[in-house]
């Protein structure tokens, strides 16, 4: 049985990275090529490992179920990218990005881990900079640096509102500088249906061709999985329609323990929901928070008003809105922290204080920053994100305030990793969103991109040597070996189980009815009886869906509504394993919010002496799931309640 | 609103394709244009019909990966966005739509309105990328751009790789998308100590990939969701020549 190691070096938390580097074991240029990784995924983490192993000359083969790499949701990342660089002269340090990011994450999570995030910050910044991508910088020709949320230093560095995009083409382009060299594989328009063990260890994984309906099996001595988050699981979100919780759920079945799947992240700043069609929530960059003023109105009667459509955001008077985070938090004001900053959108709107058709919106008001910048100022720093904006609601936020409301965006749970990102299975590794480990219960702005490109460039490299440096005697493993048939076996009873159950409900009517229980019970607020409903009802629905679950079209094709299917059947076990963590979480910390645990003055209320763990969670079947603890300590850091006033 | 869409079906590259026409009832204006596509494949399901195939992930405007030639332009009758940023508010009551795929020879169908663009990924490797290897990049800040050029170059950057400049080209060229990646590294010191090699490959690749010839109609540019200007082609061209000559 797989054990909870996390394998931290010894020594001070400035020397770990340091020490485990100059004592680990390596493996030599000769040996590398006989090496084969799988990659799966090719956001910030899955490029940009595949290209940093592929340059290392290990042999790589990369997979994505889009067209091309090029579209991994790590594009849509908008804000920032987090170093520790202190350019600014204000006061940043690798021990000032740590120690936020753990405050950030109330106190959830790896103390080692999150240290050697922010030691490697700077070199990524350095790394994309030499590639080419194109930072936003000053007259003089330096970088420039904004800030964000939970931090009193501006330490993010941008491209416009598209850094997730110029990242990513970033390590794109190293990428298929690797794809030309030979030394990487490209499988687009591939999705993984499973790993394959042997003897215990990841040997390879089954993915299917999205075009021919193929099934495929692939060889490599050890696999990343770099899939992303599983925010879908609640069908409207922020993330992309494809991005989905499979490959994490595969490996979650075969062995590599979950670990805190109901930490969830809120995003304060999206667009509002519209309708039943509606397919996916807009989000609006943190940064607007930066210029920016979230405010509702002060009275009752003008917000009923305003819902009503007889007054409007502009004729209520200055002294008639309630700035309801700059009143509660005058310290951090706008920019309190993601979940902080959601909690106390819908405390408003549950209040009666809401705006737009449906009482669930505030306003983001720019009307301050047009009249201190101009508009000129304000189009070059948020332009792209005002006609976006201006296209979806058909509204021009230069002229009216904002309208946004929190909405589903990241997920700080994923599969259980040790320091050098391995699972608990043997050579399964798990980098980016889709691994749990720095961000404990809620993430900073702008630390999802740092963290994609720290683990696939700095930190991958490095710790995946040290397990294949005793792999170099394994020879490559035929495909036509048992485990591989038997796996192949299993993904294809799995889908034509699904195709022939030929009922009379579509797969995106199940998706959605999963998303409202998730939205209700395991969203913003949660709470006990809430979350034992949400477990009924999602088991009543699982039962539904392989009774009632009709999807047309053949295994051997391009099917979508198959591709959709199989992610929706995962979604409805992984949305139970949530209400389950959540149900377990005693307490109320960072994005997870138990409304039976808050002070007094309404800010999460942490119980550390019987919580500070990582809940990692055993696959024991279908919806029985064991709960293993892994004890956080702080050595560095004073643990504290989490204070932005 | 209610409907008339005439929409392109083809079961696989080498099938025969036609125009099928559904009618769709009852859509709100402010439905985006794939949450239309949706509607329309419930009801398609609902009959067990087999639904439509259509490229889209992000939905927000920025992977590139939806397309689609609405009523003869590519992403539809809205300026400066993609398909699924597009609303159905741009079109009228009773209005009928005709919904193709890109139509490239380069880009050949796959199925319905997807089609395969890994031409582009094809081009890039021939040199879209600064031969870094990671580690070792010196401070970021040793390395000073101005403002002027770091943002001429994000313009260039912005490109979403979509590929409704060849949709919207009579010649299919890839001018556009290419010169768009040759500029952001022309511009940019890092990528200078390559640029020769690189126009050269990339344009090299496109030609032999069967992109046509630039027309100087620039429907590239009008069509363009991520407005990348035509200047990029004028930049290339210049780099070609330069490289030529070196």
């Amino acid at each position: 049985m797989a054990e909870l190691n996390s394998k931290i070096p010894q020594g001070p938390v400035a020397a770990k990275w340091t020490h485990y580097k100059a004592h680990q074991n390596l493996v030599n240029p000769a040996n590398k090529r006989k090496l084969d990784v799988i990659v799966v995924g090719t956001g910030l983490a899955g490029a940009s490992a595949a290209a940093s192993l592929g340059e290392l000359g290990f042999k790589v083969k990369i997979f994505c179920y889009q067209d091309s790499p090029r579209r991994a949701h790590s594009i849509a990342a908008q804000g920032g990218i987090n170093a520790s660089k202190n350019y600014p002269n204000d006061g940043d340090s690798t021990y000032r990005l740590f120690y936020d990011t753990i405050k950030g994450g109330d106190y959830r999570s790896r103390e080692a881990n999150v240290y050697r995030l922010a030691e490697v910050s700077g070199s990524i910044i350095d790394q994309c900079v030499a590639q080419g991508v194109p930072f936003a910088r000053e007259y003089g020709g330096m970088l420039d640096n904004r800030s964000f949320g939970g931090a009193l230093v501006s330490r993010t560095f941008y491209a416009r509102g598209q850094t997730g995009q110029q990242l990513l083409l970033g390590a794109y382009s190293a990428l298929s500088r690797q794809i030309k060299l030979g030394t990487v594989e490209m499988f687009n328009r591939h999705e993984m249906m499973d790993v394959v063990l042997i003897d215990g260890r990841a040997r390879g994984i089954i993915a299917r061709n999205l075009i021919t309906g193929e099934l495929e099996r692939h060889f490599g001595h050890a696999v990343i999985i770099a899939s992303g988050g599983y925010g879908n699981v609640f069908y409207l979100s922020t993330n992309a329609m494809g991005s989905n919780g499979s490959a994490a759920w595969q490996i979650f079945r075969k062995g590599a323990w979950f670990a805190n799947p109901s930490f969830t992240q809120i995003h304060p700043t999206c667009i509002p929901v519209h309708g039943d069609y509606q397919s996916k929530l807009t989000l609006m960059s943190e940064s607007l928070r930066n210029d920016g003023r979230i405010w509702v109105p002060k009275n009752k009667e003008d917000a009923e008003k305003i819902r009503q459509g007889t007054l409007k955001a502009n004729d209520i008077k200055e002294e008639d809105r309630d700035y309801f985070l700059e009143r509660r938090y005058p310290a951090f004001g706008n920019l309190v922290p993601r979940d902080v900053a959601s909690r106390a959108a819908k405390e408003r709107c549950d209040a009666g204080y809401g705006v737009g058709d449906t009482g669930l919106a505030v306003y983001l008001d720019f009307a301050d920053a047009l009249k201190r910048l101009g508009k000129p100022v304000i189009e070059e720093r948020y332009g792209n994100l005002f006609q976006m904006y201006e296209k979806i609601v058909d509204e021009d936020p230069y002229l009216n305030p904002m309208m946004i409301y929190p909405a589903v965006h990241y997920t700080m749970g994923g599969t259980w990793v040790d320091y050098e990102l391995m699972s608990t299975v043997q050579g399964l590794f798990v980098a980016g969103e889709a691994n749990f480990s720095d961000h404990g219960a809620n993430r900073l702005g702008a630390s999802a991109l740092m963290q994609g490109l720290a683990d696939g460039y700095f930190v991958l490299p490095y710790t995946i040597q040290n397990y294949l440096a005793d792999q170099i005697k394994v020879a490559r493993i035929s495909t036509d070996k048992e485990e591989f048939v038997q796996t192949e076996k299993a993904v294809r009873e799995r889908l034509e189980k699904l195709l022939a159950i030929n009922g009379t409900k579509s797969v995106d009517h199940f998706h959605k009815a999963l998303g409202k229980i998730m939205w209700e019970y395991v969203g913003m607020g949660r709470n006990a009886e809430g979350l034992q409903k949400a477990i009924k009802e999602i088991r009543e629905l699982r039962a539904e869906f392989w009774k009632d679950v009709k999807i047309p079209g053949k295994l051997d094709d391009l099917n979508i509504e198959l591709e959709k299917a199989n992610r929706v059947a995962d979604f409805l076990e992984l949305g139970e394993l949530m209400a389950m963590d959540a149900l377990e979480r005693n307490e109320s910390c960072g994005g997870h919010c138990r409304e039976e645990y808050h002070t007094e003055d309404g800010e999460c209320l942490r119980n550390d002496k019987d919580f500070m763990y990582v809940a990692a969670w055993e696959y024991k079947g279908p919806g029985e799931y064991v709960m293993h603890k892994e004890p956080l300590e702080y050595e560095e850091i004073e643990v504290k309640q989490r204070v932005y006033k | 609103m209610n409907l008339t869409l005439k929409i392109w079906r083809q079961p696989h590259t080498r099938a025969k394709g036609k125009f099928i026409t559904y009618r769709l009832d009852d859509i709100s204006p402010n439905c985006s244009f794939l949450e239309m596509l949706d509607i329309l494949n419930e009801q398609l399901i609902g009959n067990d019909e087999e639904p439509v195939a259509f490229d889209h992930d992000c939905r927000e405007g920025i992977c590139g990966m939806c397309s689609l030639y609405i009523n003869g332009r590519p992403h539809g009758p809205d300026d400066a966005i993609t398909t699924c940023q597009l609303h159905m508010r741009k079109f009228r009551d009773g209005a009928t739509i005709v919904i193709e795929p890109w139509r490239a020879k380069p880009f050949p169908v796959i199925k319905d309105l997807i089609v395969d663009r890994t031409a582009f990924d094809r081009i890039i490797q021939e040199g879209g990328y600064i031969s870094v290897h990671t580690g070792g990049a010196p401070d970021a800040n040793s390395i000073l751009i101005s403002k002027e050029h770091a943002d001429l170059s994000m313009d260039a950057a912005a490109c979403i790789g979509c590929g409704a400049c060849v949709a919207a080209c009579k010649n299919a060229s890839a001018m556009l998308f290419v010169s768009a990646k040759v500029s952001q590294f022309a511009l940019l010191p890092q990528g200078k100590v390559e640029a020769n090699d690189r126009v050269k490959k990339m344009v090299a690749m496109m030609d032999e990939l069967g992109f046509g010839n630039c027309t100087n109609t620039y429907a590239c540019e009008a069509e363009c969701p991520k407005l990348i200007s035509r200047s990029n082609i004028a930049r290339m061209n210049r780099e070609f020549i330069c490289a030529k000559v070196s």
